[in-house]
């Protein structure tokens, strides 16, 4: 066994003359990492390049691999293949002790038998770290989250929020390169939850460390990440900025998971360099961008956001723009928007389907009526053409 | 209540007092005893017709039923000891690890519960008989080991079930080795889990009557086998001032594990959402 | 709480890589120290006796269970085990069943003082239990004077069957009423209110409703109470006539008394095949789980 070995630290001592830890958040590597629990196959052929000082998001919905993927990262679940590399060293096959990696868990996991101070203090007394250094550095991180005077409560004791933030300070104290979080905020309600995303954010920024953060909560990734890997079936969908991922989806997916999509598949008939168009089977064709090269024939969908959507009464007459006509069936005030919801294709009920539209609120509001005949029209550069073989949700 | 009242109606009247005789009858002698043991006369009556302490006093001033407690305390505490570690280590993996015949290990580790005791004690009797090693106290003790080795590991393995397995990766990830966070954090936390098994198994063992029947002998005399033998003697008070003792002694024991208890609920996991 | 699964799954660590195949079996080394004693402190004493049972004089042989089945005197102490027991269960169900029904629809600070009134009399010595019924029901006793003072003439409550069922059903009360009451409490509430608002008097909607979902309970406390009743030795022997003989009593007789260990071995023997037979049932009807968490 490695017990006897002394964790790996990135405290440099004496620390007393700096305000601030001065760190760089490390870079990280996965090469290939694989998981499969007997015949399940939990995480298949994960690569991804994570830069120093990155906030790394890994998004998907539950079953997609990502906590697994996290698991594998902190030590806790060996990789059935494949390697892991912090600043080039291979840590595969380190126990998770020796990693220095801070984790935050969901639900925190504070040890209730300690007081703040304890908790906090932990990591340090596992390094050896000297009394009066301890007290200072614990001092200092509870200063940092905001929880001076705390220190002799227990767990129980705190609210959830503070809860989290103990469990932020005791991960971050002994000043780690690399933070890993799992679903940190998914137990706080959604007020507490928004106003410390921020706040994470700020700090994660102060400190200039890496960040992996798993959620499945999309808003909360795209407030925070710096970059978001959609996660699905164990594998990488797409990786990208937020606004890659928001503006231009790979997959129908990542589109539907990340915001709101409407949908339209169709069969490509024409393809230039970055346009191409599509006939739907009611007999209308779509242009929309490309968000890879098609052949003709090929089954596509095309991914457009309602906010881009809007109605007339009468069919636009220039090619920069699709439309489809339809009915009106559903109209609902948002406050600072309305959502239309259009039916299109009705002569051929198989066909037919729903489009959400969402028109900014004007004081002409509500410019049509349920049962309206109206055209459902947006730009051929907000329509993104994606792999029709792709199920969508 | 609300709830109970529309439950309640003509019917449950006589169920009600039905169930309250029925608790009546169990709780009743539990009444007779102590009286009796606070008695004046010299023969065993009920009522008591005076109050005294005599009885308290013969108990404590005989060497007998002192040194019969004192081979009780013995056996007792050998017994839940040995059962609280060889149970806490078995409950490790039997909650934790998924392994091919985990039922049949449950099964053997439990069946001391199933087996009735007087064929147990004969057993174990038989064992001990051809090895001569009856009437010792540590015989005694092995015997029940056997016997509240379930008990314990019953309510470790819940107590287990119920802790969050991420305290454990917590404190690993910040740096404590396996058997540091095992000491650290696991323990600490299961604790108050593993004593109230350990108090359980102690009451047990300290009540038990057939292993010591069998195993034990004049050197080895336990409360339980002291109190058998005179009640089968003679029927005297002094028995009912033995017998408030051990009346305490549940109380005691039963008041300890409910406090503990009630540790568990606000030391456990974090608020989950 | 998918996630959560999906995690303790992940930490199960189902054996996949021979890193975690060693893990497990490290883990599983833990099991040893518990196993081994059992093994030579209880598996192999069990054997021993099985063994024992079919030893004679001259090697192996099959006469102690011959004597037992063959001699009216065994039989009859085998069928009046049997009798016992199911007397025993019987009494239990009927003053268990209210009980338990009353405790698991009564308000959380009831319940709490009424199972007080079942735990305390639980985990009070079984012994000072049976010797506050012997001071109860002796000749000389409270209760004998009383029936005499209004007049029912002098029954004999101790010493032969009755003092015998008093005192059994005493002590196995509390595991028939902790069964049911295990059940009971799982049982929606609401279900009767539905049968009464669906227009069933208050005996229909118990006895077509309630009734029917806490039968598991009923099998479990029957057949838990039935398997102690029957290998009892403690309260038949000190409440008991000398016509209450039952399999737990003779067997300490011969060992202790006539010192025929291998005719001991065979009755022994023959109580654990009822007891194991008793028991899957027991496992079938109501499951492992249930028959420990009644028990403790």
């Amino acid at each position: 066994m490695l017990t006897a070995e002394a964790p790996a630290t990135n405290v440099s001592l004496p620390a007393t003359d700096r305000n601030e830890p001065a760190r760089g958040g490390a870079v990280i590597a996965l090469e290939s990492l694989s998981k499969t629990y007997s015949e399940v196959v939990a995480v298949r052929d994960f690569n991804l390049p994570v830069e120093g000082g990155e906030f790394c998001t890994l998004l998907g919905p539950s079953g997609s691999g990502k906590t697994t993927t996290l698991m594998m990262i902190a030590g806790f679940v060996q990789p059935t293949r494949g390697r892991i590399l912090i600043n080039g060293s291979d840590v595969t096959r380190l126990p998770p002790q020796r990693r220095g990696l801070g984790v935050v868990f969901q639900n925190y996991a504070l040890f209730p038998h300690m007081s703040v101070f304890d908790n906090v203090a932990f990591p340090l007394a596992m390094r050896h770290v000297p009394g009066a250094e301890v007290r200072e550095l614990v001092a200092r991180m509870l200063k940092i989250v905001e929880l001076t005077g705390f220190e002799k409560r227990l767990p129980y004791q705190l609210s959830g929020g503070q809860q989290q933030r103990v469990a932020l300070a005791r991960a971050l104290v002994f000043e780690p390169t690399v933070l890993l979080m799992d679903e940190p905020l998914g137990a706080l309600d959604k007020k507490l939850r928004a106003s410390l995303q921020l706040e994470l954010k700020h700090l994660q920024r102060r400190l200039n460390v890496t960040v992996i953060y798993v959620t499945h909560d999309q808003e909360e990734a795209l407030t925070m990440s710096d970059k978001i890997v959609v996660m699905r079936d164990g594998m990488i969908d797409q990786v990208g900025t937020p606004e890659d991922l928001y503006e231009r989806p790979e997959t129908a997916f990542v589109a539907d998971f990340i915001g709101e999509a409407n949908f339209v598949t169709g069969v490509v008939t024409a393809t230039t360099a970055e346009f191409a168009t599509i006939e739907h089977p009611a007999g209308r064709t779509i242009r929309g961008v490309c968000a890879h090269r098609f052949e003709v024939g090929a089954a596509a969908v095309a991914s457009m956001r309602p906010e881009q959507l809007w109605l007339a009464t009468g069919r636009p007459t220039g090619d920069d723009e699709n439309a489809l006509p339809g009915r009106v069936t559903e109209i609902t005030y948002l406050g600072e928007a309305i959502k239309y919801h259009v039916i299109v294709g009705e002569a051929r009920p198989r066909l037919a389907q729903t489009l959400v539209v969402r028109e900014r609120a004007r004081s002409d509001s509500a410019r049509f009526a349920e049962g309206d005949a109206v055209h459902v029209v947006w730009p051929v550069t907000e329509t993104r053409l994606l792999d029709g073989r792709d199920d969508v949700g | 209540m609300d709830r109970e009242r529309s439950r309640l109606t003509v019917g449950n009247v006589p169920v009600r007092i039905a169930a309250w005789s029925g608790l009546a009858f169990l709780i009743g002698p539990l009444f007779v005893i102590v009286p009796v043991s606070f008695s004046s006369a010299q023969y065993l009556t009920f009522p008591p017709p005076g109050l005294s302490l005599q009885w308290y006093e013969r108990f404590f001033s005989s060497s007998q039923w002192l040194d019969s407690v004192w081979v009780s305390l013995q056996v007792a505490v050998i017994s839940s000891i040995a059962s609280m570690v060889l149970g806490v280590l078995a409950a490790f993996p039997l909650v934790r690890t998924e392994f091919r015949g985990k039922m049949v290990v449950y099964a053997v580790i439990l069946a001391p519960m199933i087996v009735p005791l007087i064929v147990s004690a004969i057993a174990i009797f038989f064992l001990f008989a051809s090895l001569g090693l009856t009437g010792t106290v540590i015989a005694i003790a092995i015997g029940h080991t056997v016997v509240v080795l379930p008990v314990v590991v019953i309510i470790v393995t819940a107590t287990l079930q119920a802790f969050d397995i991420r305290l454990e990766q917590a404190a690993i990830s910040l740096g404590a080795g396996p058997l540091t966070a095992f000491r650290r954090v696991t323990l600490p936390v299961i604790a108050p889990g593993v004593v109230s098994g350990g108090l359980f198994a102690f009451l047990t063992s300290f009540d038990e009557l057939m292993i010591p029947l069998f195993l034990g002998g004049p050197d080895a005399q336990t409360l339980a086998v002291r109190i058998w033998n005179s009640v089968i003697l003679e029927i005297e008070p002094t028995i009912a001032a033995v017998s408030t003792f051990l009346i305490v002694l549940a109380l005691l024991v039963l008041g300890l594990a409910s406090l503990l208890q009630r540790i568990r609920p606000r030391s456990g996991l974090a608020r989950s959402g | 709480m998918t996630l959560a699964e999906a995690q303790s799954s992940a930490l199960a660590m189902v054996p996949a890589d021979a890193a975690e195949k060693r893990a497990t079996r490290r883990s599983l080394l833990l099991l040893a120290p518990a196993l081994i004693f059992l093994a030579v402190f209880f598996a192999y004493p069990l054997f021993d006796m099985f063994g024992r049972s079919f030893e004679g004089p001259e090697g192996l042989t099959i006469a102690h269970y011959e004597a037992f089945a063959t001699r009216t005197i065994y039989i009859r102490v085998l069928v009046i085990t049997f009798q016992i027991a199911l007397s025993v269960t019987l009494l239990c169900l009927a003053i268990g069943y209210p009980i338990a029904f009353v405790m698991a629809n009564a308000s959380p600070m009831v319940m709490r003082v009424m199972l007080v009134f079942i735990l305390l009399p639980f985990f009070t010595s079984m012994l000072v239990r049976t010797y506050a019924w012997m001071v109860i029901l002796s000749p000389k006793g409270v209760l004998v004077a009383s029936i005499e003072a209004v007049g029912l003439g002098t029954p004999k409550l101790i010493y032969n069957r009755t003092g015998l069922l008093i005192g059994m059903v005493y002590t196995m009360l509390p595991y028939m009423v902790l069964t049911l009451f295990s059940i009971m409490k799982t049982i929606d509430q609401s279900l009767t209110a539905v049968a009464h608002s669906l227009g069933a008097t208050a005996w229909q909607s118990f006895r077509r409703v309630y009734f029917p979902l806490s039968l598991p309970g009923v099998a479990g406390g029957s057949l838990l109470v039935f398997i102690l009743s029957a290998g009892f030795y403690i309260v038949p022997r000190l409440m008991g006539g000398d016509r209450d003989q039952m399999l737990a009593t003779i067997i300490a007789y011969q060992v202790d008394i006539l010192l025929n260990w291998g005719f001991a071995s065979a009755m022994a023997v023959i109580l654990l095949a009822i007891t194991l037979v008793l028991f899957g049932l027991y496992a079938r009807f109501v499951g492992l789980r249930q028959l420990l968490a009644s028990k403790f």
